[in-house]
């Protein structure tokens, strides 16, 4: 099955699809992550106020989010866009449709942990002189973020993979790689595995960042 | 100041026509409440009678329907809307110690008690340190500085709570049940504080059902029953030989549970 020249063919492809890896699939999850993560608690934050139009809106936004595919949130962005006249590259591309996607499931993350704080803790900020904001900075997603963590990683890890969606819109990241790298010969077992392996790596290194930021939330809790 | 010195009796917080309800349910009916500087008062009353609301009205916690209330110069109209800049200006005038200690979990002791006057009051975090650093040696906790809340006992974090209020230097204690919650062993550290503070001239307000500390300590008991002060007088008063009827139950009930 695996003869000379398929591994030779594979060892060719370890490089390019290095290439994609680091210019194509890390980019674009750790930037569309950051940005997710700033809308996402942008969307929570608006769930929670008392100002009821803010709360439909972070609802129906989340309720669009959730109910249609992410690939064909890229493909409106990609190729539904420029028929109303605005055209963007594949590469911005993929990051607003992936940022607009994580920042809609992870805002129900943030509310959650947010809401998670004691009512207590808002409290004793409070007689201790701080405004809601100082609370929420200083107080709330300190303590939020140790709840949050673990469901955010699940987060991180499906956009690592959901990154391959990308492919579909031109945008060169490892998937795509290994598919250029297969076409010729068309060894798209050998190449496909590769590329799995790729992917499994990137979330074996992410479980364990996430095992080691869990064990420093936990350092002001009782275990 | 005392009391000579404004050629009349002074109250630092004084507490008009109060009233609160959540929904059908009145739990202020008109509390009017006077505690002098330098005083200790002690609010007693059964469950529902409205005790802790009027306490989280003196900062405003819960905001009343009506009434006023006045700490020092500070002066908030609670039958007008109350913003949020009059609720802060109230709020920074007392510290208050919660039944549930509420201690930042996320924060080491020192931490917790240097918070308010690093973060809000923009106070040098040098000299905080040291003052914080004063204040857990008052509470007896100084050796505590740099462990987590969750390494204390219920009665230490009580006392770091203690440290935490005095830290933001209010002009007045407030005190919501502080034993309650602790294993009876414990109580007694946390009331020895409390009375070395009103040794010391704090003003306090204290909600408590700890009867032998408002026998001790207080100036003024105040006996709350449905939303209303049904007695208020000195503790020799009110709690060795109170006039109205539903306090002498009340005070039965406690005294004599079985």
């Amino acid at each position: 099955m695996l003869d000379q020249a398929t591994l030779q063919l594979l060892r060719d492809s370890l490089r390019p699809l290095l290439e994609g890896t680091l210019q194509g699939t890390i980019p674009l999850t750790v930037i569309s992550f950051v940005l997710g993560l700033v809308l996402a608690l942008v969307i929570a934050l608006m769930r929670l106020s008392p100002v009821a139009p803010l709360q439909a809106a972070a609802r129906a936004y989340v309720s669009v989010i959730r109910g249609t595919p992410l690939l064909l949130q890229l493909f409106i962005i990609y190729y539904g866009l420029p028929s109303l006249g605005l055209t963007i590259n594949s590469f911005p591309s993929a990051v607003i449709a992936f940022t607009l996607n994580v920042g809609g499931y992870a805002s129900e993350i943030v509310r959650a942990a947010i809401l998670a704080v004691p009512r207590g803790q808002w409290e004793a900020a409070a007689t201790v002189g701080m405004n809601d904001a100082t609370t929420l900075r200083r107080i709330v997603l300190p303590q939020a973020s140790r709840v949050a963590v673990p469901p955010l990683s699940n987060t991180l890890i499906a956009l690592v993979k959901d990154t391959s969606l990308a492919s579909t819109i031109q945008v060169t990241e490892l998937l795509r790689k290994a598919q250029e790298a297969a076409a010729p010969t068309y060894q798209f077992f050998a190449l496909y595995s590769l590329a799995a392996v790729y992917y499994w790596v990137i979330c074996l290194a992410l479980s364990f960042t996430q095992s080691r930021l869990e064990t420093r939330l936990d350092r002001y809790v009782a275990v | 100041m005392t009391r000579a010195d404004k050629g009349g009796p002074v109250d630092l917080l004084s507490v008009e026509g109060l009233k609160k309800s959540f929904g059908d349910n009145h739990v202020l009916r008109g509390v009017d409440l006077a505690v002098p500087e330098g005083s200790v008062t002690v609010l007693i009353g059964p469950s529902g009678s409205g005790k802790t609301t009027v306490l989280r009205s003196l900062n405003a916690l819960e905001v009343p329907d009506a009434g006023t209330v006045r700490i020092g110069d500070v002066t908030v109209d609670f039958s007008r809307p109350v913003d949020r800049g009059a609720r802060m200006r109230l709020r920074a005038q007392s510290g208050m110690v919660f039944q549930g200690h509420n201690l930042f979990p996320h924060l080491t002791v020192l931490g917790n008690v240097m918070e308010g006057p690093v973060v809000v009051q923009r106070r040098p975090r040098e000299e905080v340190r040291q003052e914080a650093i004063g204040l857990l040696q008052r509470v007896g906790l100084a050796e505590k500085a740099e462990q987590y809340p969750y390494q204390l006992s219920g009665g230490q974090q009580q006392r770091v709570g203690i440290a935490r209020a005095l830290a933001i230097r209010p002009r007045l204690m407030l005190f919501d049940e502080p034993t309650s919650a602790l294993d009876p062993e414990l109580v007694g550290e946390v009331l020895g504080v409390m009375k070395d503070l009103a040794a010391d001239g704090w003003t306090m307000v204290v909600v408590t059902h700890e009867m032998r500390f408002a026998r001790q300590v207080a100036d003024q008991v105040v006996f709350l029953d449905g939303g209303v002060v049904a007695e208020c007088g000195a503790p020799a008063q009110v709690l060795g030989a109170p006039r109205e009827e539903r306090t002498q139950r009340f005070l039965h009930r406690i005294l004599d549970p079985l």
